[in-house]
């Protein structure tokens, strides 16, 4: 406690740039700056405020501790001058807090007009960003040193799409747009989180984001987005898979999660809710990926999003090769 | 239930007959069931509150033992959500919303006015029946599958998620109308009661920080009752209100919520003041300073509270002007809290300070509130806020103000009360052992988490990354020195009921009016109207050795003459 306490101390100026502090995490981001200083400012006004608050009254329990046969001394019951003393010093103070944290927010949530979009969605409980040329990818890529606007909305219930190290932060709305923005000062990978509750694996909603050196971005780009060319059918279906949000739901090994597990499941016999029996051959799983609702497992929650629109004839065929090869009909 | 009289009425309360008080005036469990005495309205409401903290309390210990390791501890990530959900809504529906009203406020307010029981004592039992109906209908949501939405109930998840949210919603609805009643009773009490010579300002503070509270517990829960209700007909008629998919709007939620449940945290730390303004000012054995300040600044809270609700909303996707104007006006919320600190910290210059277990207490809230109030400023401002929210900063903070600041003040004030309650002290030595072991374990599981959560660890998250784990784990034993404490404490106040010292009627000195009747009170509280002068002029009490306590200098100052009475 007293180590913390002292810890705090220590860091109660403001940081060199953003490097990191016992306090924050190193920041990345050209906002990233002002929130560290302003964050550094309001620590030194609550350490001195707190030091004085505790030292007083340390220094009072110690000299005015009650000894037997002395009462208390007199004094004032009151002093207008010295209250009002201690309502303005503390009024002009939140002020000035407020002025840097309304200035700093500006800045935050007006993106520059040159701004590289990528649209975001969320769902329980995947990310899923898609890029100018259509691709889609489950972690965030962008170049170092270039804005970037995240436009945002949910296929289910509220998410928000959270990254310390850029210290931005912006609820993800069904039913809404949501916008964000960022320009990332360093190359490397950084976390991202769902920071709005949403369910059985929202501490699961983690992403990465990849901050590519100049140049490289648009090389990653092109042979990313290009991966049904480049893959075989079975390699192509288990990258979108993994990237489209399939494995939060659906295992592979047989183990039971929200819904069915695919190990085996192509050519299979499989039990409805409604008690008819249909067999898995391509027809089911295209008609389940596209209409979930349809014709939903016994024992499941009738719970998956629609895929219709959201994944290409190509896509929904490298996936079905995919899970017929987890049947051993690759 | 032990009971207790005093060996001999204390000096200066003549005509106190010792032989009955109200714990002994009836039998049975009906005898209390439907008793109108406000004072045994205050102990069922008292023990039912302490029932909620310690469920409420066991739910935070699952919760901090699962976090003892990233993935899977003790627990699937289901019952976790399940967990801090009840963990949430038991403690501040059940716990502490009611809390110091409902127990302190019942028994000590009507004390303080020198009067025999509220203004509406019926209105005073439908009180602890609606709380008791909810607390069942709440409790029963546990047992047919629990709630998992957090207990903010945020809608689109709330309205498609597959638990008991109807149960849990409709109990919080029905312990709405509790804390109405209690609200509506207290005004009334307040307004009507007075004694002889208790101006508006010549009231204790405790009586105006109860007032300021029951102001907002009249004006806001109304709309926390609307809000569920539309919640409860959307999940179960489908009427599209908040649910995007059914033309709603699910941010329309958040503003309805916390257009109540922002208040709502006023009308939890505003009776914790109230009890600080009492505890410095006794225990300092000095008049308070600058009583009306901290009683204006009482009212300036209530009202400014209803004004800040959109800064829970900086990240929703409000306007960003919206979120200018609520950063503004968040702030001034922060000036009548510092005014109330600097006051009780000028109470005790100069005063002759004694370290008994409220004092402690109140010392400890002084250092906790301000830690969780100066984490504020950071939340307040909107470049930190959109960094720090829904982080465990956020949890941190909260549980500064509420844990720190509420908890505490509540433990100060029953060990402050406690021996007029049930005319039995409780053990000195271990009353201090148990308030430096809270003190010690709520800092180890709380600044952790302001540390954890600025590093970017989101809350209510079943899983973390490797890099967070030193602070859960000091968090988690945090957790268990702090649950050791209020074992210890459930100890030796059980003991003291049965084995306690008999309590004098005024063991610490205080010269408000609750002091000058029998601990434990008769049932009509006092065999003589009252007098009223100014409360904390605490040098018209000097300490009498043959009764342990202290008594009146000039007893007629406080009780006017038959002549006088009408």
């Amino acid at each position: 406690m007293t180590a913390l306490l002292a810890a705090g101390l220590m860091s109660a100026l403001p940081p060199e740039g953003s490097d990191g502090s016992f306090w924050l995490p190193p920041g990345v981001s050209t906002v990233a700056r002002h929130v560290d200083w302003l964050f550094g400012f309001i620590l030194a006004i609550s350490v001195f405020f707190f030091v004085l608050i505790v030292v007083l009254m340390t220094l009072f329990v110690i000299r005015y501790r009650r000894r037997a046969g002395a009462p208390a001394e007199a004094s004032a019951s009151h002093n207008t001058a010295l209250e009002l003393t201690w309502t303005i010093i503390p009024v002009i103070l939140v002020t000035v807090i407020f002025f840097f944290g309304f200035r700093g927010y500006l800045d935050m949530s007006t993106p520059p007009a040159n701004a590289y979009e990528i649209l975001v969605d969320g769902q329980k409980w995947a990310w899923s960003f898609t890029y100018p040329n259509g691709y889609v990818d489950s972690n965030l890529h962008v170049p170092v040193n270039r804005p970037v606007r995240l436009v945002m909305t949910s296929a289910d219930v509220i998410h928000s799409l959270y990254v310390p190290a850029f210290r931005i932060k912006q609820d993800v709305v069904p039913g809404r747009y949501s916008k964000a923005w960022f320009e990332a000062t360093e190359t490397g990978e950084y976390d991202l989180f769902c920071a709005e509750y949403c369910g059985t694996s929202h501490s699961g909603m983690v992403a990465t984001v990849v901050v590519h050196p100049p140049g490289e971005f648009e090389t990653w780009l092109e042979s990313a987005s290009n991966f049904l060319e480049t893959m075989s059918p079975v390699e192509a279906g288990r990258k979108l898979y993994q990237v489209r949000g399939c494995q939060q739901c659906h295992s592979v090994d047989g183990t039971i999660k929200t819904g069915p597990s695919l190990l085996g499941v192509y050519g299979h016999a499989q039990a409805l809710a409604d008690g008819s029996t249909v067999t898995a051959d391509e027809n089911y799983l295209r008609e389940s990926i596209l209409e979930p609702m349809t014709k939903v497992v016994d024992g499941f929650e009738p719970v998956m999003p629609t895929y219709q629109g959201r994944l290409k004839d190509a896509e929904i065929t490298a996936i079905i090769e995919y899970l017929k090869s987890l049947s051993g009909n690759g | 239930m032990a009971v207790a009289t005093p060996d001999a009425a204390p000096a200066g309360t003549p005509g106190t007959h010792a032989n009955e008080n109200y714990l002994t005036a009836g039998r049975g469990l009906l005898s209390w069931l439907f008793s109108l005495d406000h004072k045994r309205i205050g102990v069922m409401y008292l023990v039912g509150i302490l029932s909620s903290f310690f469920l409420g309390g066991v739910f935070a210990l699952l919760v901090r033992t699962e976090l003892l390791t990233p993935g899977p501890t003790i627990m699937s990530a289901d019952t976790y959500n399940k967990m801090f959900t009840l963990h949430g809504a038991v403690m501040i529906f059940l716990f502490i919303i009611p809390g110091i009203p409902a127990t302190l406020g019942n028994f000590v307010l009507p004390l303080m006015l020198g009067a025999k029981d509220v203004a509406l004592p019926r209105l005073n039992l439908a009180s602890f029946w609606l709380w008791m109906t909810g607390a069942v209908v709440a409790v029963a949501s546990i047992v047919i599958g629990a709630v998992d939405t957090g207990w903010t109930f945020y809608t689109p998840y709330s309205t498609t998620t597959g638990t008991a949210v109807v149960s849990m919603t409709l109990g919080a609805f029905i312990l709405g109308f509790s804390s109405i009643f209690t609200g509506l009773n207290f005004i009334v009490t307040v307004h009507k009661m007075r004694p002889e010579g208790m101006t508006w300002f010549r009231m204790p503070l405790f009586v105006w920080g109860i007032y300021a509270t029951a102001i907002i517990q009249v004006l806001a829960t109304p709309v926390l009752g609307i809000t569920l209700l539309l919640l409860i007909a959307e999940r179960t008629l489908g009427v599209g209100i908040f649910d995007p998919a059914l033309g709603g709007d699910p941010v329309l939620y958040q503003h309805f919520f916390w257009f109540y449940s922002h208040p709502a945290v006023y009308i939890m730390i505003l009776p914790a003041m109230a009890i600080m303004s009492e505890l410095i000012s006794v225990f300092s054995a000095k008049h308070i300073f600058g009583y009306r300040f901290i009683a204006w600044s009482s009212i300036a809270i209530a009202v400014l509270s209803f004004l800040v609700w959109g800064h829970h909303m900086f990240t929703s996707g409000q306007s960003g002007l919206a979120n200018m104007v609520f950063s503004a006006l968040t702030f001034s919320v922060a000036i009548p809290s510092a005014v109330k600190v600097f006051n009780w910290l000028a109470t005790m210059y100069k005063g002759s300070i004694r370290l008994d277990t409220p004092m402690l207490y109140a010392l400890s809230f002084l250092f906790l509130f301000s830690i969780g109030g100066l984490t504020g400023l950071f939340l307040g401002a909107l470049a930190t806020d959109i960094h720090l929210h829904d982080t465990y900063f956020v949890v941190a903070h909260f549980h500064y103000v509420m844990f720190g600041g509420t908890v505490i003040a509540f433990l100060g004030g029953l060990h402050y009360w406690w021996p007029i309650m049930f005319g039995r002290m409780y053990s000195e030595r271990w009353g201090r052992i148990a308030a430096l072991l809270i003190f010690v374990g709520f800092n180890l599981t709380f600044f952790t988490q302001f540390v954890m959560g600025s590093h970017g660890m989101p809350r209510r998250y079943y899983n973390y990354l490797e890099q967070f784990k030193p602070y859960h784990q000091a968090s988690t034993v945090g957790s268990y020195i702090l649950s050791l404490g209020f074992l210890v404490v459930a100890g030796y106040l059980l003991h003291s009921l049965f084995r306690g010292k008999r309590a004098p009627a005024n063991p610490w000195g205080g010269a408000t009016l609750e002091w000058e009747t029998s601990s434990p009170p008769p049932p009509y509280n006092f065999d003589h109207e009252m007098l009223a002068g100014d409360p904390y002029d605490l040098e018209s009490l000097r300490w009498d050795p043959s009764t342990g306590g202290y008594v009146r200098k000039d007893p007629s100052s406080v009780r006017l003459t038959p002549a006088e009475a009408h």
